[in-house]
């Protein structure tokens, strides 16, 4: 029972992970695709690293699997928001479509979304 | 589990594409930090398939790696020095 509950969130997350990565190739702008990469691949990795952990249980497999995931858990977010405010500061362009920059308006720089 | 691995592979391969093509440089960063994430998890998948317990420590590895690499990059970008 335990087995099966594993492959199923092994499962879920590499159909996580291939969607985060369908996400990187066809999203229209730079903060978008992170976006839709990092969350997903966050979750997905996370879930296959759980499903290791279910089908091993408490060996040196399982125990290191379970600490992968706190390491996942807390690295790319953290990674994807500082790359993000880096690349807002350096003038990568939104996409023309966004409606609104809070985060450049509030700093009193010219706007930095893509002309139509 | 076979399947399982080249699906994983076969994303690995459109942060490829993201990387060779990308417009801006934070694009290339994001999308090989990804890649990274990708392969920790292959490795983790590979060492459950034959149950050896170091591809895991190897699975750690690359997540902290790509972790300081890309902070790294996103300080460079944002104007500072890494000490500030």
């Amino acid at each position: 029972m335990t087995d099966t509950i594993g492959w199923f969130f092994i499962v879920a997350g590499v159909v996580f992970n291939l969607l985060g990565c369908l996400g990187l190739v066809r999203f229209p702008d730079l903060y978008n695709r992170m976006q839709a990469a990092t969350k997903s691949v966050t979750l997905g990795t996370c879930g296959i690293l759980f499903g290791i952990f279910l089908i091993a249980g408490f060996d040196s497999l399982g125990i290191k699997a379970l600490v992968a995931v706190l390491f996942v858990i807390f690295n790319l977010p953290v990674a994807s928001h500082a790359l993000s405010r880096g690349s807002l500061l350096f003038g990568v362009k939104l996409w023309r479509g966004t409606i609104r920059d809070e985060f450049t308006a509030d700093r009193g720089a010219d706007s930095i979304i893509e002309e139509q | 589990m076979t399947i399982l691995i080249v699906l994983l592979v076969l994303g690995a391969f459109f942060c490829l594409y993201r990387v060779l093509r990308g417009p801006s440089i934070p694009d290339r960063v994001i999308a090989v930090d990804v890649m990274a994430v990708i392969f920790s998890s292959i490795t983790a998948l590979m060492g459950l398939r034959l149950r050896l317990a170091y591809l895991l420590d190897l699975s750690i590895a690359l997540a902290i790696i790509s972790f300081v690499a890309t902070l790294a990059l996103a300080k460079y970008l944002s104007g500072r020095s890494l000490d500030d």
